[in-house]
């Protein structure tokens, strides 16, 4: 079914091609009516998890998985919450940054900033939702840290923005609260503990390398944290909720570590 | 362990591979296939080398995140099992009986009688230099993949470790040349493995009885 054996999940290498978009799109509905039927008639969520996964045995998808969960609890463990990452120089910094999304650049939907809203949940005092505008007048903060991808590749990137931390405090969110969500424009979603969004680099960003995000970036508004893999850095950020609910994410879903701390 | 106990032990000998070892072994066989074959997976989503793509029946996983499954659920045999492994080699002198001494005119004999094919197998229970060597080798090996592993997979949490081996890349790259030689570990372990079945039936039965002689009490203590 699939042609392209080693294409990234990550970072298409190719410009689009139809009839493997076609073939996709066949798979994600045979997933989805797959995962139903064996929901229905299975104990429930646990089994739901393994729908996206058509080859390997449901039995060994529950060992690995409970391995990864296990290892989720491990990286907490040895998270240090005031130990900062190798931070580098501008004259270092890739631009523009390497694209990474579970669809091609040329997919990009870009959000209109002028009518964004930055949305707040859960465990917040003041979840009056933030402009752009807004959110450029809070006091920024530059990191240069280095972007790890879970396949192997890196690049440094130059980002700015307001620092998670004191926003929020700025909002009232409940720090002792376990997980932050993300939810995105492109029905991407993506959660951290409390611990990593609470490290000095863990920002929101609006700009890289000095300039506002450009569309495949982010913008107006994404989650940039030294600590973990690029995929938690959650992109086009819509809305945020504190929650102590755990939930699955986007690849947490399809089998990818929860955690994914670097 | 005193002399009196010594005495004690009615019989002196015991297996040339002890089943503790044998044990140690297959697990860490099962841990290296399931380790190499995963990364090899992980690999293939960002090749170091632009020639080399591991070809999908010789992977572990379909997808990506298969492979990174196995591969954080195969590290814990591997270190878990490697760990007992190399404190059980010290601990009962296994590791000094068999691998030491190792002399630079015994290595230039033996590579110049394997030059010649004539190495001789009639002594499972003694290891040649060269042998010596090799297993030295790839426990230095082992303990190195393990460590950049570590680095590789926490580059900021242990961003002392990995800035010992410069970027991230570089990491990468150590840790690609030290499976490359585990890999070449394993075809010349299992080609002469198979060249003198004796040794592979000694791996699972146990193999001769052996007697340790002088400064064996140690594993005679652990049997």
């Amino acid at each position: 079914m699939f042609q392209s054996r080693s294409r990234s999940l990550f970072r298409p290498k190719r410009p689009i091609d139809q009839s493997v978009l076609k073939e996709n799109r066949k798979l994600v509905r045979d997933i989805n009516r797959r995962g139903l039927l064996r929901g229905a008639v299975s104990l429930g969520a646990l089994t739901m998890l393994t729908g996206c996964d058509v080859t390997e045995n449901d039995s060994v998808q529950k060992v690995l998985r409970a391995v990864s969960a296990w290892n989720d609890g491990v990286q907490e463990l040895i998270f240090r919450p005031n130990h900062l990452a190798p931070t580098f120089s501008p004259s270092q910094v890739v631009k523009p940054p390497r694209f990474n999304a579970y669809y091609d650049i040329e997919d990009v939907k870009p959000v209109n900033g002028a009518t964004w809203k930055l949305e707040l949940a859960g465990r917040i005092a003041n979840k009056q939702p933030w402009t752009a505008q807004q959110i450029y007048q809070l006091p920024e903060q530059e990191i240069i840290i280095r972007h790890v991808c879970v396949e192997g590749w890196d690049y440094i990137g130059q980002w700015s923005g307001v620092n998670l931390r004191s926003f929020f405090e700025r909002i009232g969110a409940d720090t002792t609260a376990k997980y932050v969500y993300f939810i995105c424009n492109d029905d991407y979603t993506e959660s951290i503990d409390m611990a990593t969004a609470l490290h000095p680099q863990t920002l929101l960003a609006t700009k890289y390398a000095g300039d506002i995000l450009a569309d495949p970036f982010g913008y107006p508004l994404r989650l940039r944290t030294s600590t973990k893999l690029g995929y938690k850095n959650a992109k086009w950020i819509k809305a945020i909720e504190v929650t102590n609910d755990f939930r699955e994410t986007f690849w947490s879903k399809q089998g990818f570590n929860w955690f994914a701390g670097i | 362990m005193s002399t009196t106990t010594m005495t004690q032990v009615p019989a002196r000998t015991h297996r040339l591979h002890p089943l503790p070892l044998r044990i140690m072994h297959w697990i860490n066989a099962v841990a290296i296939f399931i380790m190499i074959g995963s990364g090899w997976k992980i690999y293939n989503d960002d090749a170091i080398f632009g020639f080399l793509h591991f070809p999908d029946f010789l992977v572990i996983g379909k997808w990506a995140q298969h492979g990174l499954q196995w591969h954080f659920f195969g590290m814990w045999i591997f270190v878990l099992n490697g760990l007992a492994y190399l404190s059980y080699g010290i601990a009962t002198g296994r590791f000094r009986r068999k691998l030491f001494p190792i002399s630079i005119r015994e290595i230039l004999a033996t590579v110049g009688d394997a030059l010649r094919f004539r190495l001789r197998h009639d002594d499972l229970t003694h290891y040649n230099a060269v042998q010596k060597i090799l297993y030295l080798g790839v426990m230095c090996i082992g303990v190195l993949i393990v460590i950049s592993g570590l680095a590789l997979w926490k580059p900021v949490q242990f961003s002392e470790l990995a800035a010992l081996f410069g970027s991230f890349q570089t990491i990468r790259l150590v840790h690609f040349l030290c499976m490359s030689a585990i890999v070449g570990f394993v075809v010349i372990h299992v080609t002469l493995a198979l060249l003198v079945p004796r040794s592979l039936v000694a791996m699972i039965t146990g193999g001769p009885a052996v007697d340790d002689g002088p400064g064996a009490t140690t594993e005679m203590k652990a049997h």
